[in-house]
């Protein structure tokens, strides 16, 4: 094993170990019920979100292209989500709850992935920074075309449509335009997002470590030599776009059935951001960073509550905060130092090992 | 000495002890967006419930610690919100100001047995349960958005106000379409005659279409179910037209007086469906405003003065169920539940009594503007 390797497995170890304990944790506080109302209702949302921030470092840390629309995406496996699930419901009466989880799950990553291919094809055969306007305008269209989109079930048949007026008069709606999903069936589960979670992790820890990966990353770096080796740049990016896109669209589907009604304007230009700022918080290409940063920013504001109105303002200080010191060499220096001993008992005896 | 004042001390310890054991402590939460972009909306309901909730205080029975949540206008933020307060202690609600907030947390509240009092919610899937019928725990102190244009159509026949109506509305908005679709059933129930309708959305800032074809009808009373802002764009465009049917609006337009930059003189004689006029003379009303004034500087609006109403209506169920101090949220909800359905609530936005789907019933007013204010219609 190189020392390169051995540094990976460490770290992909690291990432997992503490997800699934806290997950260990989470549920076992759950079920002795010492966990806080607010906190638990917050435990899915937390999971929906790092599925989104580790998708988004996939487009950004890795591949190096800017994507603003990322929640475009999750809109997309929201509505979809929505609408398999309630299909399957009264249409076709599936009463298994998982079971409608999980193919809700699956049609919006599906959805979110053609999406991610219609959008990709064009844009990413370009040089330059096209992709972050084309997503951005992505975010925008799916927003207003699911305020004109009408889904309902009617006799068992799925009923779609642009104009409220042809939608039959016994249909019950699925997507009720600008009302959004209506009266949506909660099946989300905790259990589920953290299999979200670990899904998210092994495709996109492999992806990077692969030789798709090595390639991806080769095209950040140096496109013309990436190239000039025989690299098919679109290719290779659309790999890592796409791949973010179901696995946005995946944590969109569990975001909408987690709650009674999901609207389109909850996925705003600005939610599309909220995710671009726990990746950069955590790091480019950094995964673990960013399922920790998603965690963290997402309950931050919860826990501000105390400060009442001003606690946006609090909450941007943290931020900025937090960006200077990560940054600062002496703070790093005097954090390296501290890790030291905990490194050691990784790096330091496996090298005594392999020397 | 020193034995006597011991005494005096532990005596007036038991006789404060008594006189609070007297009180009934409740703890209820506010939840609304104080920030962000309805931010408006969720003060007037938060500075109407603290008003009430002070009244209520002062006047002993019941001591109310009042909690205040911010839900952002937000799905998301709303069930945190509605999660925070239960951590706080809340056994009530008096919230979500907005609908779709509320949608979200009352049917989370409707399995956690938890009682909602909506001061300004107005869709109806507030109320209803899934599919199955009604949640019951959820009552509403404003109309349903549906019910607004019943009573429009309603008080323009009762009143006579004109005889051909023409309706313009946004069919980008679900508040808009809503009150269109049941003012159209109930016009035509009631022998009003439509001659047209135009629709909008909101990207429109010219409606010179709009006005010159209900000009060119005829019509002697254009509806306008539509919040204040395309509203005054409306008025701009029928003067500038010389056009000068009835303008009936509904609770959306409350707040087309503060518009700045906006000629108020162009809105004289435009009517609105409103349950609360800040300039009423009733006594209720006029001590209301006065608090309010002194206590926030500004005149409320009618979501200050649903929340208003919400407090009392709560307060008035819990006198009728017999609340006591340390209930449960879950049994203040099924004692509450019963008994919001047999109380009669004399507001400051009208006399109000609930059904079973948690619906309010009361008379709509309507309001006028004449000379810069709303006065009530007399007629």
């Amino acid at each position: 094993m190189t020392k390169a390797k051995r540094k990976r497995l460490i770290y992909n170890c690291i990432t997992f170990a503490i997800v699934i304990i806290a997950f260990i944790v989470l549920q076992s506080m759950i079920e002795n019920k010492t966990i806080t109302r607010a906190l638990k209702g917050q435990l899915i949302p937390i999971c929906c979100w790092i599925v989104m921030a580790v998708s988004l470092n996939l487009v950004i840390g890795i591949s190096g292209e800017l994507s603003l629309g990322h929640a475009g995406f999750m809109s997309v496996g929201a509505f979809t989500g929505a609408v398999v699930s309630g299909y399957l419901l009264h249409g076709l009466g599936v009463e298994n709850e998982t079971l409608r989880l999980v193919l809700a799950i699956v049609g919006g990553g599906l959805i979110a992935g053609l999406a991610g291919v219609v959008i990709g094809i064009p844009v990413l055969r370009l040089r330059g920074d096209y992709l972050a306007i084309v997503t951005l305008a992505f975010g925008e269209i799916i927003r207003n075309l699911v305020n004109v989109t009408y889904i309902g079930v009617s006799d068992g048949a799925l009923v779609f449509n642009f104009l409220r007026k042809n939608v039959p008069e016994n249909t019950r709606m699925l997507v009720d335009g600008a009302s959004g999903a209506v009266k949506v069936a909660k099946i989300s589960t905790f259990t589920a997002g953290f299999v979200l979670v670990l899904i998210t992790l092994v495709v996109v820890l492999n992806l990077i470590n692969s030789r798709s990966g090595r390639a991806i990353k080769a095209i950040r770096d140096n496109r013309i030599a990436a190239e000039s080796m025989g690299v098919p740049v679109t290719k290779y990016k659309m790999m890592a776009f796409v791949t973010a896109a179901v696995l946005a669209g995946m944590a969109g589907a569990l975001y909408g059935l987690n709650s009674s009604t999901v609207v389109p304007s909850q996925f705003t230009f600005n939610q599309s951001i909220n995710v671009l700022v726990f990746v950069v918080l955590g790091g480019l290409g950094n995964v673990l960073g960013s399922v920790i940063s998603a965690t963290l920013l997402t309950v931050l504001p919860e826990v501000l509550r105390a400060f009442a109105d001003y606690r946006m303002l609090v909450y941007a200080i943290v931020l900025i905060l937090v960006m200077i010191f990560t940054n600062n060499p002496t703070i790093r220096a005097f954090a390296d130092r501290i890790f030291a001993p905990v490194k050691r008992l990784f790096t330091g005896k496996k090298e005594a090992e392999a020397a | 000495m020193k034995k006597f004042l011991a005494f005096a001390l532990a005596l007036a310890l038991c006789l404060t002890s008594v006189a609070a054991l007297a009180e009934v402590e409740l703890t209820i939460a506010h939840i609304g967006p104080t920030t962000g972009p309805a931010a408006l909306y969720g003060l007037a309901t938060l500075h109407g419930a603290e008003i009430a909730v002070q009244e209520i205080n002062e006047a002993g029975e019941f001591n109310i610690t009042l909690v205040n949540e911010d839900d952002e206008h937000n799905v998301e933020k709303a069930v945190n919100a509605y999660n925070a307060a239960l951590d706080a202690g809340a056994v009530a609600i008096i919230g979500n100001t907005t609908s779709k907030p509320c949608e979200a947390v009352s049917a989370l509240a409707v399995e956690d047995r938890v009682i909602m009092i909506t001061p300004s919610a107005s869709s109806e899937a507030v109320l209803e349960n899934g599919d199955d019928g009604y949640k019951g725990n959820v009552f509403q102190v404003c109309f349903t958005d549906p019910n607004q244009g019943l009573a429009s159509a309603e008080y323009i026949v009762e009143h006579k106000l004109g005889e051909k109506a023409f309706v313009i509305y946004n069919n980008a908005d679900v508040y808009s379409i809503g009150i269109r679709d049941t003012f159209n059933a109930k016009a035509a129930e009631l022998g009003l005659e439509v001659v047209g309708e135009e629709v909008f959305n909101d990207e429109t800032t010219d409606f010179t279409v709009q006005v010159s074809k209900a000009q060119e009808l005829g019509a002697d009373i254009v509806f306008l179910p539509m919040y204040y802002t395309p509203a005054s764009l409306i008025l701009q465009t029928a003067a500038a037209r010389e056009y000068k049917p009835v303008f009936f609006g509904v609770d959306g337009m409350d707040g087309i007086l503060g518009i700045e930059g906006f000629d108020t003189s162009l809105a004289e004689g435009v009517m609105l469906l409103t349950p609360f006029v800040a300039t009423s003379e009733d006594p209720a009303v006029k001590s209301f405003v006065e608090k309010y004034e002194a206590a926030y500087g500004e005149t409320p609006i009618q979501f200050a003065a649903d929340a208003y109403d919400g407090v009392y209506a709560l307060v008035a169920a819990a006198k009728e169920a017999g609340i006591t101090t340390g209930m449960s949220v879950e049994e203040v909800c099924e004692a509450l539940i019963p008994a919001m359905t047999t109380i009669t609530v004399d507001g400051i936005t009208g006399s109000m009594t609930w059904d079973e789907t948690g619906a309010v019933t009361k008379t709509p007013m309507a309001a006028v503007i004449e000379n810069g204010v709303y006065v009530i219609d007399a007629d």
